[in-house]
């Protein structure tokens, strides 16, 4: 972890809700696709905990959607400073993939699917990716995983674009060699349930500061409690307990 | 420079400052940032005489100036504490050490309060009577003089180290339950623990935390601890720690006039990783800026 002092570089609107923003700065603990950054904002406590969708050698990039006080002040800034934790959580393991990865991302958990889409193909995988959303409108980032050499399916619940139906409709027909996701809850569950082979799944939760320390965000797995913003965000498919 | 070591109950610290227990879990994500070993001490993660998961998440709310947990007291347990964590914390802390206890029964007390008392490490026992979080447990101890003194008994037959009792701030007259503890033999008392708070989500109307109500802490309530510790201060002659939305070192200095042999961080901690060797750090000047040599002799200095 590190804390850091990152320059605006761009905020850009990509739906009416979600916004792109690149931020400059020292990137050097951001070591893996899958982790976050934690941002202080003025006038709230919390830090605002956001995944990495992308970094290069000086810039780290959010796709973030504008949903509370938090995001909607975001999206309202032009230029400044951002107060950023850096190197939060352990990330995707990219290890196991295999030579076919599947990527499943759904709404807000389509960001951090890209970096990890750009290591895999760096790495020579043939990788597949599908991108769940609610309907046409609200549709992001297609262009870019498809500009990385990415086999890409949207899927729209009602059908206004691609294929009809949840996430798990576009998984059926689909031939991996592993899996990675992250997106609500519920549609983690399903990708649980729908899922030929072994995976690792990206979580959510408030948490407290982002660190490890203050025990806010844990759940239990199947060895032992775990900490979502340290021992996490991504626990793979054999350790998760479903609970709620 | 002026000197900012003090004494707490018996112990010299180097400085006041001391990271409150929940928010700097056992030293060691701390010590990935910087020397904890510059730190007066700390009070790691509390420590219940069975491993305790908590409370369901969420856990955590935003609020102004502050935020909501409802961790519930998740800890290994004592044991592993003994056997895994203090080892590991060993290895980047130096100095003696606060062990935070809480417990169900005044049995429960005095069973990790003995455990504790065998680790040379341990400085300090901070006996947690007010945690807001654990229903039916912890809360009815320090609402009650006569409960907090049957802890204090307990725990004071089974441990030779000084017992620094920590008290809620959830009740109507704090100075009786300070004064209920002194006369039962504890060493010191530290406040305030948080604040009973609830935040309500407007989308689901529910309320944030799945608990319901949990532990307010942050800046905002600050003003209350200040309060709280001259009052508690001005009444007992066993040290005060004082805490409470400490955040600055001009608050570290204001908690000393107000009656604090040394001062707790809490919740500053997790928004600012650092914010406890900031305090340090700043120390020096800001003394110096209100023309204070020896930061010992400012303690209780507001009459």
């Amino acid at each position: 972890m590190k804390q850091g002092f990152f320059q605006i570089a761009e905020n850009v609107p990509l739906t009416d809700s979600v916004m792109r923003m690149r931020l400059l700065g020292d990137v050097s603990d951001i070591t893996a696709s899958g982790q976050f950054i934690n941002i202080k904002l003025d006038g709230l406590y919390l830090r605002r905990p956001i995944s990495v969708y992308d970094r290069d050698e000086n810039s780290v990039t959010i796709v973030y959607k504008a949903v509370g006080k938090g995001t909607e002040q975001m999206r309202q800034m032009k230029e400044g400073t951002l107060d950023v934790l850096t190197g939060l959580g352990n990330g995707y393991d990219l290890s196991e993939a295999g030579e076919r990865p599947l990527l499943i991302g759904g709404g807000v958990g389509v960001p951090p699917m890209y970096l990890l889409a750009k290591q895999l193909i760096a790495m020579g995988k043939k990788v597949s990716v599908i991108l769940g959303f609610n309907t046409k409108s609200e549709i992001f980032c297609e262009e870019e995983f498809k500009a990385l050499g990415a086999d890409v399916t949207v899927t729209t619940v009602d059908g206004s674009y691609g294929v009809k139906g949840f996430v798990t409709s576009a998984m059926e027909g689909k031939d991996y060699t592993y899996f990675y996701t992250c997106g609500p809850e519920p549609m983690l569950k399903a990708v649980y349930g729908a899922s030929k082979t072994s995976g690792q799944f990206s979580f959510e939760e408030r948490m407290g500061c982002g660190f490890g320390a203050c025990m806010g965000c844990s759940c239990k797995t199947l060895y032992g409690n775990k900490r979502i913003c340290k021992d996490g965000p991504v626990l793979r498919k054999e350790e998760i307990i479903w609970e709620k | 420079m002026g000197e900012m070591k003090v004494t707490l109950c018996g112990i010299e610290l180097d400085n006041p400052v001391i990271p409150a227990s929940g928010t700097f879990g056992y030293g060691y994500e701390f010590a990935e940032l910087y020397d904890i070993n510059l730190l007066g001490t700390f009070s790691f993660k509390g420590t219940t005489r069975d491993p305790r998961f908590g409370n369901p998440t969420p856990r955590i709310a935003e609020c102004y100036a502050g935020m909501i947990n409802a961790v519930g007291l998740q800890n290994p347990g004592v044991e592993k504490v003994i056997a895994e964590e203090l080892p590991k914390m060993r290895k980047c802390f130096h100095k003696k050490v606060m062990a935070n206890v809480s417990g169900f029964s005044v049995e429960d007390y005095a069973y990790t309060c003995e455990k504790l008392d065998s680790c040379e490490e341990v400085g300090w026992l901070e006996v947690n009577v007010s945690c807001p979080n654990v229903h039916g447990g912890g809360m009815s101890f320090g609402t009650s003089p006569e409960a907090a003194e049957e802890v204090v008994r307990a725990v004071k037959k089974v441990t030779t180290k000084p017992v620094i009792v920590k008290l809620s701030p959830n009740v109507t007259d704090i100075v009786a339950i300070a004064k209920a503890c002194e006369d039962a033999g504890a060493d010191g008392i530290s406040l305030i623990n948080t604040m009973l708070g609830m935040r309500i989500d407007l989308r689901t109307k529910r309320p944030v935390i799945a608990n319901k109500m949990g532990g307010f802490s942050g800046p905002a309530i600050f003003p209350v601890a200040v309060r709280m510790v001259y009052q508690v201060s001005h009444a007992v002659k066993i040290p005060v720690v004082g805490m409470g939305g400490v955040s600055t070192a001009e608050d570290v200095i204001e908690m000393m006039l107000a009656g604090a042999t040394a001062v707790e961080v809490g919740a500053a901690n997790l928004i600012d990783p650092f914010a406890c060797k900031t305090i340090i750090e700043e120390l020096p000047s800001v003394m110096e800026k209100y023309k204070i040599n020896t930061l010992s002799e400012i303690i209780g200095g507001c009459q």
